[in-house]
């Protein structure tokens, strides 16, 4: 065969080989040229082989031109009496599985451009294999699918070495159609098992391919009537489990499960636990089976336990989960750094949620008000904003502790009786105690901030202060607020006259530091 | 029977009594004239308002009324003349006779008295002279010395002399020989003599006029004459107008001495000079008062809508009073080249150095002031034009500024730099101008830009200058990002800043708030996209120190200063400290940050934080007992250990001092040793912020929980007896003030708000419905219904009424009948009487006759 220089030249000799192949039977050992240039180094021929591949194959299945059932050993049939015309399908039928072979191998080709196609061909080898199934149906109407095709594409796809994010991101696309998520939940199941014990140590890269896909398939709220479905069928029937939504919900449940019972890392776990209450629970065909990931990842502390207080919160909400000691956890929870971690909003309109009933003992609430305002000694402005009317809203929603600002015949203290250490917020002593951080604040030098703790000076109104509008206040919105506020019409000057860049001489500045 | 008092007044006459006074029903009526109304069924609530009547009483009333009012017209019905008395409240009853006579005596005097003008003061009365007007003597007077004095002399001068001489004597002369004429004749009344005066008079007046007034226009035609005459005058002989002017008498010295002083400007009052003493008291009065306004800003009271206004100059203000309203700069200022209040106020600010220094310059300048306004005269004010008034300030105003900053070497750099200085129009010109010059050439470059720019000189140099202001920040910052950085420059320029600031404070504030947005936009940005962000440069920490400089940071709410804080607060927060010049750069904030707050004592919760994450990192051994690191410290991590010495042998060699702003701009290339020192200054400045917090928020309610954090990480410190003894013992003396301020938790207590008052419901007025026929209706209709009713009712009354009148009437007729029978009957008889005597006189009469 003659090689014309160039994917030009390569491409029409393909095209001619295919065009052969597909013309006569005898021409039928072309195949292996094709196959041949599928190997190649160069990545524009191996994408010319591929559409050449895509091309033949296609029409041999649309033909059906395949062997059809359980494939015999090659040499076998070779040597048999068959009649020509099946020996020359089981032996394409043997072209066709090594072509396919070498496709999956070329998922983790280094070019894009031919992982790409490859998927793309593979799926649509899917599609054709599914329309002109390669087994024989066991009963009429027996639903049938490639899934040894699809499961390679699938365990191609979750590869434990490289990043398959962007190929991911391409495959999401085959996931709108009914059959091909049900499939692939399957698929991935199998595969995430199978590669954790496989590994001693897990691959980083192969969780977060794992996660990029499990997180990219998303099913319907509802059962729609018109499923669509990739591999075209003549006529669905309610026997297959495929187009039922309760089947997805449980392979979706088994894939999350299955995926979850493994140690995952920090980071992954951080991410699973932000998509937790949004696309997993509420798919779940029982979602109370979370609780083991939910309590383990609360158990683990900070920002993780704050995220999976969300997913806690539907548990309980919805799901009637009984959770032991939650408040007391929730309560551990508080610490200086729920100020400055990214997740302050939602873990804020969580703890709003959690301390809104009414029938909560006055010495939790207590307690949660103390801790929070000896919290805010630490906190920076933007927060203070969002925490202040927090603590002043648990103080109106509990009359019983409003003692804590306004104790009118209370003896004078030594020291306060709140034990900021204590754990059990039934023992911190927070009852006995008064806001005096909230005194301390009026006097911060922002001042929205001291304006806001000022409001316990007064009896506190009947109306709670929304807090939603203030949970994502961000210091640069504050920055701005202040610098358009439209004050007096004149700006006030100093008016002691600048002396140098460090101040006078008492300035702490001057003290401190030089200009040499 | 009530109805004969609307009747009654129905037939009142205008001058009838008012009457029914009679009528009045007695307190203790005879039983036997009571008539009782018999109610048919008692009513509850029903008021009965006929249920006793006194028909005879009533009756009587009527009739009485009806005697005088319909009587008295019946009896008046055929006569024509009605007899009205118009004197003054002659028909009131209500006033005494002699309450009538006095009002009637007030009236004609007032009648007489009365004005036709009330402008015309002296009309009522004129005051005359033997009859004449005194106003028509003055007139004549006038007259006197005009030109008619040449044919009328003799008769005038005799009027004249009466006039002046208080010629009664006079005039009585010149009436005497009329008199005696008109004796001979017939003896006139004095009134004809009177008319004859005033006629001739007259006569006099009119003529007078005509003859002026033949005058004037003899005179104007001879100017007309002369107008035309005089351009061939001067066309022909400018010696005659030469002897024309020679002959107009020369000015006498006199005269032009007078007319010079009734024109010379007076002195004008001004204040006398004031005593060292004094200015140092204003001075310290005006602190005084810029202090008080200050702590009401830093309460945050003004926010309550106090509006002030700029308060106007007044023109004897000696002007040293600091004028922070730049409406009050404007006003001042005179567009023209005089000097002008607000040139000298700027001139003031631009070389105030220090407060004894202004005062200083207060002195000197004061002749000026008060010499000044001296040269407004208007002789010179011409003569003193732009090009005179400046430069003569400026050598002035050198001098001085030399002698008080003690550059003596800015002397020589002003000689070879040119004067004048066009103010640049972008950033690139201003930094052509000040690029490759020493500090002090830059200095005088940017001082001479604001004196030839002075916004009194131009009208768009205003504008110049606050763009000026907006370049020279960004010069300062660009200054701040060089390697190494200019900080003595920028030290020296910070000077002008304020100045400028003090000159437009808005425009000023606005130039720093666009460059802080600047710094905040990009620390946000990085934030948004990794959750922290890196120091930045030290520009962006001088502009923060520079705001604090140029505006009163103390104040509760400050549009330059809130934003300037929370940009602070944001790089102690957002900022995770890695390496040691971002050690330097956090504390420069710290304590730019803690100089903010110096004077409000404001507590700052990220500025703890910081030193409790900075004392950690320089923490020798770390137990974590007792303390809890916040964001952006981490109690584990490469950073952690950023502030320990390496070598013990330096912590020996180590000397206390100030850290150098420098590192903070690029710390490089130092020594190990360096490095330890460097390390072990930072930490002594940490310590020094903590020891000065302390201080300042030991007043705080909850000081002790502030703290905490601080005391452990204190002890931790001393408990390792690394650190040099200096440092040590700062450590001790931190925590001994932390350990004497005492506990004292004081329970919290609301404020006792007003009780709230007991909502009251004003009553709801419901109509009560009334049963019967009337109800159900709609308004209107009912209005219409009770309208019907009463107008029914009052037509029935009035038709009885007349019914009544006219039975009277038709009485009274037959008793006139009756009596005029009577009468006739009466005078009837007694015809007959009389002749019947006659007759029987007679009869007795003849029959005596027929006896003799």
């Amino acid at each position: 065969m003659e090689r014309d220089p160039g994917p030009e030249g390569v491409r029409r000799a393909l095209g001619r080989l295919v065009e052969a192949v597909l013309a006569s039977r005898g021409e039928a050992n072309a195949v292996f040229d094709i196959l041949a240039v599928l190997q190649s180094e160069d990545h524009e021929e191996t994408q010319e082989a591929v559409r050449a591949c895509s091309r033949l194959f296609g029409a041999l299945l649309e033909r059906g031109e395949l062997f059809v059932g359980q494939l015999p050993s090659e040499d076998t049939v070779m040597a048999g009496s068959q009649g020509a015309t099946r020996k020359y399908k089981v032996w394409m039928r043997h072209r066709y599985r090594s072509c396919c072979n070498r496709l999956q191998e070329l998922l983790t080709h280094p070019s894009f451009e031919v992982k790409e196609l490859a998927v793309s061909t593979l799926m649509k080898f899917v599609q054709l294999e599914g329309a002109h199934p390669l087994e024989k149906p066991k009963w009429d109407g027996y639903y049938l699918f490639p899934r040894q095709l699809f499961k390679a594409v699938v365990e191609g796809l979750l590869s434990p070495e490289d990043d398959c994010s962007l190929l991911l991101s391409r495959f999401q696309e085959y996931l709108e159609h009914d059959d091909i998520r049900y499939h692939t939940m399957q698929a991935a199941t199998g595969v995430v098992g199978r590669v954790a014990d496989r590994y001693p140590e897990v691959p980083l890269t192969f969780w977060n391919n794992a996660f990029t896909l499990l997180s990219a398939v998303g099913l319907p709220r509802q059962e729609c009537s018109t499923s669509s479905f990739y591999v075209k069928h003549v006529e669905l029937s309610r026997t297959w489990k495929v187009v039922h939504l309760k089947e997805h919900r449980k392979a979706f449940q088994l894939m999350w499960l299955g995926f979850l019972k493994h140690k995952l890392p920090l980071s992954l776990c951080k991410k699973v636990l932000v998509i937790m209450h949004d696309s997993i629970l509420p798919h779940l065909a029982q979602p109370s089976l979370m609780i083991d990931f939910l309590t383990r990842a609360y158990d683990m502390g900070g920002a993780i336990s704050l995220l999976a207080l969300n997913g806690l919160f539907i548990l309980i909400h919805q799901h009637n989960l009984e959770y032991p000691d939650f408040y007391r956890k929730l309560y551990g929870l508080l610490d200086p750094s729920v100020f400055h971690v990214k997740y302050r909003a939602r873990f804020f309109h969580l703890a709003d949620l959690f301390l809104s009933s009414s029938h909560l003992p006055a010495y939790l609430v207590a307690a949660f008000a103390k801790r929070l305002s000896r919290l805010a000694l630490t906190a920076p402005p933007e927060a203070l904003l969002m925490v202040l009317p927090f603590i002043c809203n648990l103080l109106r929603r509990h009359p019983a502790c409003r003692v804590l600002v306004h104790r009118p015949l209370g003896p004078e203290l030594d020291a306060d009786p709140y034990d900021p250490d204590e754990e059990d917020p039934a023992k911190s002593r927070a009852l006995e105690s008064s806001l005096w951080e909230l005194q301390a604040l009026q006097r911060h030098y922002h001042p929205d901030v001291s304006q806001a703790a000022s409001v316990i000076n007064q009896a506190l109104s009947v109306p709670e202060v929304s807090i939603a509008p203030l949970l994502e206040l961000t210091a640069f919105e504050v920055f701005e607020r202040d610098l358009k506020k439209k004050g007096q019409e004149s700006v006030p000057l100093e008016f002691i006259p600048a002396q140098g860049l460090l101040g006078r001489q008492d300035d702490l500045c001057a003290q401190h530091f030089t200009l040499s | 029977m009530g109805k004969a008092t609307p009747a009654a007044a129905r037939w009142k006459g205008p001058g009838a009594p008012a009457g029914a006074q009679g009528g009045r029903a007695k307190p203790n009526p005879n039983p036997f004239e009571v008539k009782v109304n018999r109610q048919k069924f008692p009513v509850l609530g029903r008021k009965a308002r006929h249920a006793v009547g006194q028909p005879g009483v009533s009756r009587a009333r009527a009739v009485q009324k009806r005697t005088q009012t319909l009587l008295k017209e019946y009896k008046e019905r055929d006569k024509s003349n009605v007899f009205t008395d118009k004197r003054f409240g002659e028909y009131s009853s209500n006033m005494s006779p002699e309450e009538k006579m006095v009002k009637r005596f007030a009236l004609e005097q007032q009648r007489q008295h009365e004005k036709r003008s009330i402008y015309n003061l002296n009309e009522g009365e004129e005051l005359t002279h033997y009859g004449r007007s005194l106003a028509d003597v003055e007139k004549h007077d006038d007259i006197v010395d005009s030109d008619s004095d040449t044919e009328e002399r003799g008769t005038l001068s005799a009027e004249l002399t009466a006039a002046h001489f208080g010629g009664g004597g006079g005039l009585l002369h010149k009436k005497t020989p009329q008199q005696q004429g008109e004796e001979g004749e017939k003896l006139r009344s004095r009134r004809e003599l009177i008319e004859e005066l005033i006629a001739k008079s007259k006569q006099e007046k009119r003529e007078r006029q005509a003859q002026r007034e033949g005058a004037l226009e003899l005179t104007e035609k001879l100017d007309q004459d002369w107008k035309e005459i005089q351009t061939l005058l001067t066309h022909r002989a400018p010696k005659s107008e030469n002897r024309d002017k020679k002959e107009q008498p020369k000015p006498d010295a006199y005269d032009v001495m007078v007319r010079e002083l009734g024109f010379e400007m007076k002195a004008q009052p001004s204040n006398r000079m004031k005593t060292a003493e004094e200015l140092a008291k204003e001075e310290q009065e005006r602190l005084q008062k810029l202090e008080a306004e200050r702590q009401r800003r830093m309460r945050g009271e003004d926010e309550g809508g106090d509006t002030r206004k700029p308060k106007h100059l007044s023109a004897d203000d000696l002007n040293d009073g600091f004028v922070l309203d730049k409406d009050d700069r404007r006003l001042l200022s005179y567009t023209d080249g005089k000097m002008s209040i607000g040139e000298d106020q700027s001139g003031e600010a631009s070389d105030g150095e220090s407060e004894e220094e202004q005062g200083e310059d207060l002195s000197e300048e004061d002749p000026e002031d008060s010499s000044d306004p001296d040269g407004h005269s208007d002789l010179e004010s011409d003569m003193e034009s732009e090009d005179c008034g400046r430069p003569d300030r400026e050598p002035r105003q050198a001098p001085g500024k030399r002698m008080t900053s003690g550059h003596r070497a800015r002397g020589a750099t002003r000689t070879e730099l040119p004067y004048t200085f066009a103010a640049p129009e972008s950033y690139e010109e201003l930094k052509s101008l000040l690029s490759a010059k020493t500090m002090e050439e830059q200095l005088v470059v940017v001082e001479r830009i604001q004196t030839c720019n002075h916004p009194s000189l131009a009208v768009g140099n205003k504008a110049k200058l606050e763009k000026l202001f907006g370049f020279l920040l960004e010069y300062i910052g660009d200054l701040a990002t060089d390697d190494p950085p200019d900080l003595r420059v920028i030290d020296k320029l910070v000077v002008q800043l304020y100045n400028l600031c003090q000159m437009f404070p808005d425009s000023a504030s606005n130039s720093i708030k666009f460059v802080l947005r600047d710094a905040m936009h990009e620390m946000e940005g990085s934030v948004e996209a990794r959750g922290r962000a890196a120091f930045p440069g030290l520009d962006v920490l001088i502009y923060l120190k520079i705001a604090g400089l140029l505006f009163p940071a103390s104040d509760l709410r400050h549009p330059v200063v809130t934003p300037a804080l929370v940009c602070m607060s944001q790089l102690l927060t957002k900022c995770p400290v890695l390496s040691l010049q971002d050690v330097v750069k956090g504390l420069f904030v710290c304590s730019v940050f803690l100089d903010y707050v110096s004077l409000s004592r404001r507590f700052i919760p990220e500025l703890i934080n910081f030193l409790l994450g900075t004392l950690y990192l320089a923490a020798p051994s770390k137990h974590g007992q007792g303390y809890t690191l916040v964001h952006p410290f981490r109690a584990s991590g490469k950073n952690s250990e950023l502030l320990l010495v390496s070598d013990e042998a330096d912590t020996a060699t180590w000397q206390r001092r100030g850290l150098s702003l420098r590192w903070a701009g690029g710390l490089k290339a130092q020594t190990k040793t360096e490095a330890n020192h460097t390390r072990l200054s930072c930490l002594a400045v940490c310590l020094a912020l903590v020891k000065h917090c302390v201080l300042l928020y030991s007043s705080l309610p909850s000081f002790h929980d502030i703290v905490r954090p601080l005391g452990a990480l204190l002890t931790e410190h001393l408990a390792d007896r690394r650190h040099p003894p200096e440092l040590q013992e700062l450590c001790r003396s931190t925590l001994a003030d932390m350990e004497k301020q005492e506990r004292r938790c004081r329970p919290l207590i609301c404020e006792k708000s007003k009780p709230v008052p007991l909502k009251l419901f004003t009553p709801r007025l419901v109509r009560v419905l009334e049963f019967g026929r009337k109800q159900g209706s709609s308004k209107e209709e009912q209005e219409r219904k009770r309208l019907i009713h009463k107008h029914k009712r009052e037509f029935k009354g009035a038709v009885r009424e007349i019914r009544r009148d006219n039975q009277f009437l038709a009485r009274m007729q037959l008793s006139e009948t009756l009596e005029r029978d009577a009468e006739r009957k009466r005078k009837v008889k007694q015809l007959f009487n009389s002749l019947a005597t006659q007759e029987g006189e007679w009869k007795a009469l003849k029959r005596k006759k027929f006896k003799k």
